[in-house]
């Protein structure tokens, strides 16, 4: 799961300083590559710049995934039955994989996994906002699972069109298994949509509460975007972001209409004539606050990746001691 | 005859239904992602083995899977109070020594299962084996690396297993009309079994400096009574987890 790379002003400070002292050519050249469609690779050339974007896109995302188990995670003990449950804890340990890949090729650019992980407990480094709202009920897993993935197959796909070759690899497997995903999360909600009142009356609720967050998923609208020309022209950004919120929209609200649900939206409606869908401002202040850390969870996920990374820290030392290097191999 | 094998199949499915809802929750948690992602896989497969058993009862005309897990009453349950310990607030130490002393156990219930008279039963024990080997390995694994690693981890790893040996030696209690299972051939008694499972964990344990001393009767008494309906103080917090989303709304299919 993941959403969108949000650019800040404070972000874009120094942005072109080191470019002037690169040189023109192997810019030139660079861009030539990207232009025939060909894979950046890491042991090629590449612009400062390129590299620290895509670091902090990776980075983010590897984040993403690893916060994104917490909400989900605390269901796995509560899932009502057994298909449930496995399905649930196969997702949720999918996504921990995700981590793992990402992190993995955010290191091919030189930032190792151990520099990632400090800057997310720092607060430093940042993670897809809509972890940052609590999974209230079983409800919002089922939401979570099926729209908040639906968000993230729009948005991974497109990031899967783009240059650098260990990203792209990364994101084309993970897009295969949150397609599972998606199909697990639409088939807990079409059992919660068709079932007790008590069930339909949960999913309402869960839905009333994820769809600001989900309006938020792929970032402020364009008119807010701070320039991010050169970023497109490298493929590091696709596509806006209203382009893939307009996508997730026209994808999946009728298929929530289909289910009887309603979207706590009065002035949601896809225009006839532009054939784009119109909304209320779903109150991108509050979008501002959470990814400054002021959303209902920021404070509690960072205390418990905290507590994991200092509960773990025996064990990783253990695993760096000298000693360990002389124990025989066992298969 | 059929409730003695339902003494059997659950003693074997709650064990493996609670240990994977206490493994289960590390996910998220774990010292390396490595980790998180391992019990992860090590959990779904045991809630898959818990499934499988209850439905070898399910097949024969008694509840479904989802009733024995969802639907019992505390003492119904058969389970071995090893696995209803908590994850002592993220104790890797302990959750790697309870996972190192119930999949030794798995290993030799289920090598032993294979010979089971009761054919379905060692049909499934054989099934089950093929994704056990990688529990077994990943636990022993994981004890040989970190007991020859720092001071640290081994004093970590001394005191998990002081506090869980006894209670992974009562894992083989003597089940209740167990004469009858062995007499009908379904399994081996539950002594030759734990003797089968110090053979396989102790060398392990010597060779790391780290075996523990066998538990007197008195230490063993709290631990007792199991497989006979008795629940240790985790339990009720434990399955009240559990059974929270389907208990409300007993009338819902989820």
């Amino acid at each position: 799961m993941y959403g969108n790379l949000t650019i800040r002003p404070e972000d874009i400070e120094n942005w072109g300083k080191k470019v002037h002292e690169e040189d023109p050519q192997k810019i030139a050249e660079f861009e030539a590559r990207i232009d025939r469609g060909e894979k950046i690779e890491p042991q090629d050339w590449m612009p400062f710049e390129y590299r620290r974007q895509l670091i902090r896109l990776i980075e983010q995302h590897a984040h993403s995934e690893i916060i994104g188990a917490l909400p989900e995670g605390t269901w796995i003990t509560r899932a009502p039955n057994f298909r449930r449950k496995l399905a649930l804890m196969a997702k949720v340990q999918d996504e921990v994989g995700h981590a793992q890949l990402l992190y993995s090729a955010a290191e091919t650019l030189g930032k190792s996994r151990e520099e990632m992980i400090n800057d997310l407990l720092s607060g430093k480094s940042k993670y897809s906002n809509i972890f940052n709202y609590p999974a209230k009920t079983w409800a919002d897993t089922a939401v979570i699972a099926w729209l908040v993935d639906a968000g993230a197959i729009i948005n991974q796909t497109t990031n899967s069109k783009g240059s650098y070759g260990p990203y792209v690899r990364a994101l084309e497997r993970i897009c295969w298994e949150e397609s599972f995903h998606l199909k697990y999360g639409y088939d807990s909600v079409v059992y919660l949509a068709t079932g007790t009142p008590r069930q339909r009356a949960m999913l309402q609720d869960a839905l009333n509460r994820w769809w600001k967050p989900l309006m938020h998923f792929f970032g402020p609208p364009d008119s807010q975007s701070v320039h991010t020309e050169k970023l497109v022209r490298w493929k590091v950004k696709l596509a806006t972001n209203d382009e893939m919120r307009q996508q997730f929209l026209d994808m999946y609200v009728p298929k929530i209409w289909e289910l009887g649900l309603s979207i706590p939206d009065p002035n949601l409606r896809k225009n006839p004539e532009t054939g784009r869908w119109e909304y209320s401002d779903p109150d991108w202040d509050e979008f501002w606050q959470v990814i400054n850390g002021n959303g209902p969870c920021n404070k509690e996920r960072l205390a418990v990746r905290r507590f994991a990374e200092e509960k773990g820290r025996w064990v990783r030392d253990a695993l760096r001691s000298p000693e360990a290097k002389y124990v025989t191999p066992l298969a | 005859m059929i409730e003695a094998l339902e003494i059997l199949l659950l003693s074997l499915a709650d064990d493996d239904l609670l240990i994977g809802h206490r493994e289960a929750e590390w996910i998220g948690l774990g010292p390396i992602l490595e980790e998180d992602i391992a019990f992860a896989s090590i959990a779904q497969d045991e809630t898959g083995h818990a499934q499988a058993y209850y439905q070898l009862l399910t097949d024969l005309g008694l509840p479904t899977p989802d009733e024995y897990a969802f639907k019992r009453s505390a003492s119904q349950f058969r389970s071995a109070h090893l696995v209803e310990l908590p994850n002592f607030d993220y104790d890797y130490a302990m959750a790697l020594v309870r996972h190192f002393f119930h999949d030794a156990a798995e290993q030799v219930r289920l090598e032993a299962l294979r010979q089971s008279s009761y054919e379905p039963l060692a049909g499934l024990a054989e099934r089950l084996l093929r994704e056990e080997k990688y529990h077994w390995m990943h636990a022993h694994t994981w004890i040989r690396r970190l007991g020859r690693s720092t001071e640290e981890a081994h004093f970590r790893l001394r005191s998990a297993i002081d506090q869980l040996f006894p209670y992974a030696w009562m894992v083989f209690e003597e089940l209740p009309m167990e004469t009858e299972m062995v007499e009908a051939g379904w399994l081996p008694p539950s002594s030759e079994l734990r003797q089968r499972w110090l053979e396989k964990v102790m060398p392990i344990l010597e060779s790391l400096n780290l075996a523990p001393t066998f538990p007197s009767e008195d230490v063993l008494l709290p631990m007792r009574g199991g497989r006979h309906g008795l629940r240790s103080p985790y339990f009720d917090e434990l399955y009240a987890e559990m059974t929270e989303v389907s208990s409300a709304d007993p009338d819902a299919e989820w």
